[in-house]
């Protein structure tokens, strides 16, 4: 073998490893395969019809043990609800941008009729690909913008807050809460002033301080950040980051904390007051029954503890009893739909009425939350 | 008081994964081989580690199994780079790639585990003293063993015979080669007991720190760790202060938001990187100082005879 030829082959060897690595990575995408699943085309001597085909969009890992956790157990109840009426497809990890619309696009052409998109930052991208695919229905979770295929849907994660909330204004003892915080949108404001409130109603002198993390996983920059709000005197904490780290934090400490988005309560037996859950099998049933018998219609969604689609389950059996059943009758005032979480009088920080005596918040004004309730301490950082 | 204390304590303990890491990275760069891989490597380590803590229940084997895997997914690294000559950059690159999804689908049954508690650890007497005895004496063993481990390197490096012959495969490997050191094999040895550093940084990660295992735990502080050495212009000591400038600045921005300090949080998580890079080029400007310290041959392939 001449040196050149030898080193060609040394060449090639390295760029094959390469190629291997890199395809070892690239395999994000699974696909859950109904063995049965027939071409559309063959579909005319079936017996049976071909499956309806349903695909959902992930932005974590389902490994994640949250946000995308739980969407992908809303799936595996479509498929147990279902059974072979339907195949479902994930592509998970999908970052927000670009590859989210080729992602989106895939989908659509390969045909889904039903697509779900589990991220705000899908948002722009799904409705480019809606507006390329009349004929497939699309869903966004959590965003704002619809079109005559696509909708969107929602959770109240507020209502979550405030009965956590219940409980940490009854577990504290230095009456100062803690939170975790990702960035300052709406939504996270909304589950800040929401805890505080739920604290407030059971104990006046509640203060609650707040760190923004400015990210929404990072396990040990959240544990970080649990550190410091306890090193400070917080002594019950939420966070609505995606990991387990806060609870593990409060743990290592001798503090409370609560789960988010799933059940974590095995995590941290000591410190778990309660998790925060949310169940969307609810809406992902109505949603793939809506195409199914032809009512799809463009619409926005959000549903609450009423709806079954959010709870606060797991509470700790070490809980005082009067905690639990302040808990029980705000939720059932919030299934009965007599409770409202925002309902004036409310101040913000700085002393200015945000609702009068009376009235209730509509959905207009809780997409616009853009301030601190009296309570918590700081200011909402801003852009500029 | 008691706040600073406690600050103090918290800025040990979020330096120590970087330190561990950094002062890795220092010694198979001053090998002349930059390894890109760290942050791969970290990840594959922190499951392992993760792994066998839950298994055995025992932080020592927890660091022996991260060692060992960070040491392997190193050679592997160093048999492509050093005997197959591929390019350390786009290799190291994909080490990333690699152990970012190979960490996330070996560690799929150990998401939302938990480990057994282990007792906390405090130095005896020293911990009773007001204020130090919180900031200073109460951490794990790994923490005094990070500076130990730096102070061990700089004796190495620059007082030894072995660290001499180091410096000069990274300087003049053709040179090192000519008078008869086994340039390769050295090369390899410090990819691999870099890549084991890395690896304890990765299982404190996973083991100690967090403790938790979840996809992406390391979140890029394998790339925080490499920028260190650089901006630390490879010196051991400045390593170790640089990761915990960057370790404090974090706890401190965090003290300052959770004290409800009007600053914007986004300025506030940009200063860890701002304070570290302008504190390290500061005490490293002048320019003879880094040419001096800067492995000559770092990236470049060595070809024997």
């Amino acid at each position: 073998m001449t040196d050149l030829s030898k080193r060609r082959l040394l060449h090639w060897a390295g760029i094959t490893t390469l190629a291997a690595t890199a395809a070892l990575v690239g395999c994000g995408k699974k696909e859950e395969p109904k063995p049965t699943a027939a071409a559309p085309a063959a579909s005319a001597a079936a017996p049976k019809p071909a499956p309806l085909k349903v695909a959902f969009v992930y932005v974590g890992p389902v490994g994640d043990a949250g946000w995308t956790f739980a969407h992908d157990q809303g799936r595996k109840a479509l498929e147990a609800e279902y059974g072979d009426r339907i195949a479902t497809t994930f592509v998970e990890k999908v970052p927000e941008g670009a590859d989210a619309e080729r992602v989106i696009r895939d989908l659509a052409a390969q045909g889904n009729k039903i697509i779900f998109a589990t991220s705000f930052g899908f948002m722009e991208p799904m409705l480019k690909v809606a507006a390329e695919f009349p004929d497939v229905k699309f869903e966004h979770a959590t965003g704002y913008k619809t079109a005559p295929n696509m909708r969107i849907y929602d959770a109240k994660f507020y209502e979550d807050a405030y009965l956590a909330g219940v409980l940490a204004g009854k577990m504290t003892k230095s009456n100062t809460l803690g939170f975790v915080a990702s960035f300052p949108i709406p939504e996270v404001l909304r589950n800040i002033n929401a805890y505080t409130l739920g604290a407030q109603s059971v104990n006046p002198k509640v203060k609650t301080r707040v760190v923004w993390v400015n990210t929404w996983f990072d396990p040990p920059k959240e544990s970080d950040a649990a550190q410091s709000l306890i090193n400070g005197g917080a002594d019950v904490l939420l966070q609505n980051t995606d990991s387990t780290a806060v609870l593990q934090t409060a743990e290592k400490n001798g503090k409370y904390a609560f789960g988010w988005d799933s059940d974590m309560s095995a995590v941290a037996p000591k410190a778990h007051l309660a998790s925060c859950v949310v169940d969307w099998s609810p809406y992902y049933k109505k949603a793939v029954k809506d195409v199914m018998d032809g009512s799809w219609k463009t619409e926005r969604t959000v549903w609450g503890v009423k709806e079954g689609q959010n709870s606060l389950a797991k509470i700790a059996d070490f809980v005082p009893e009067d905690a639990k059943k302040k808990v029980d009758e705000v939720k059932d005032g919030m299934k009965a739909g007599s409770f409202e979480v925002f309902t004036g009088p409310l101040l913000d920080n700085t002393g200015k009425e945000r609702l009068a005596k009376g009235v209730q918040a509509d959905q207009s004004w809780k997409d616009k939350v853009d301030f601190y309730v009296k309570g918590v301490e700081g200011k909402i950082p801003s852009g500029n | 008081m008691n706040e600073i204390a406690l600050l103090v304590a918290a800025t040990l303990a979020s330096g120590t994964p970087l330190a561990l890491a950094g002062l890795g990275l220092l010694l198979n760069e001053k090998a002349g081989v930059l390894n890109l891989g760290a942050e791969g490597i970290m990840l594959v380590a922190a499951i392992a580690g993760f792994a066998a803590a839950f298994t055995t229940g025992s932080d020592t084997l927890a660091f022996a199994a991260g060692a060992l895997a960070g040491g392997l997914l190193a050679a592997a690294f160093g048999g492509l780079v050093i005997w197959l000559n591929t390019n350390q950059y786009a290799t190291g690159l994909a080490v990333s790639l690699f152990g970012y999804g190979f960490s996330a689908f070996v560690g799929v049954g150990y998401v939302g585990k938990k480990l057994a508690e282990s007792s906390p650890f405090e130095v005896p007497l020293l911990a009773d003293i007001p204020f130090l005895g919180p900031a200073l004496f109460k951490h794990h063993p790994m923490v005094y063993l990070t500076i130990a481990l730096a102070l061990a390197i700089v004796w190495f490096l620059y007082r030894s015979r072995a660290g001499l012959v180091l410096r000069a495969i990274g300087e003049a490997p053709e040179s090192a080669h000519a008078l008869g050191y086994r340039v390769r094999w050295v090369r390899l040895a410090a990819v691999v007991a870099g890549g084991a550093l890395c690896g304890v940084a990765g299982a404190f990660l996973s083991v100690v720190y967090a403790p938790l295992w979840v996809e992406g735990l390391v979140a890029g502080r394998g790339w925080i760790a490499l920028a260190l050495t650089t901006f630390a212009t490879w010196r051991p000591l400045r390593v170790l202060l640089g990761a915990y400038l960057f370790g404090g600045v974090t706890m401190l921005q965090f003290a300052l938001q959770g004290a409800g300090v009007n600053v914007a949080s986004q300025l506030l998580a940009m200063l860890p990187y701002l304070a570290t890079i302008v504190v390290l080029a500061l005490i490293s400007r002048n320019p003879a100082w880094i040419r001096i310290n800067m492995p000559a041959s770092l990236g470049k392939p060595f070809h024997p005879g």
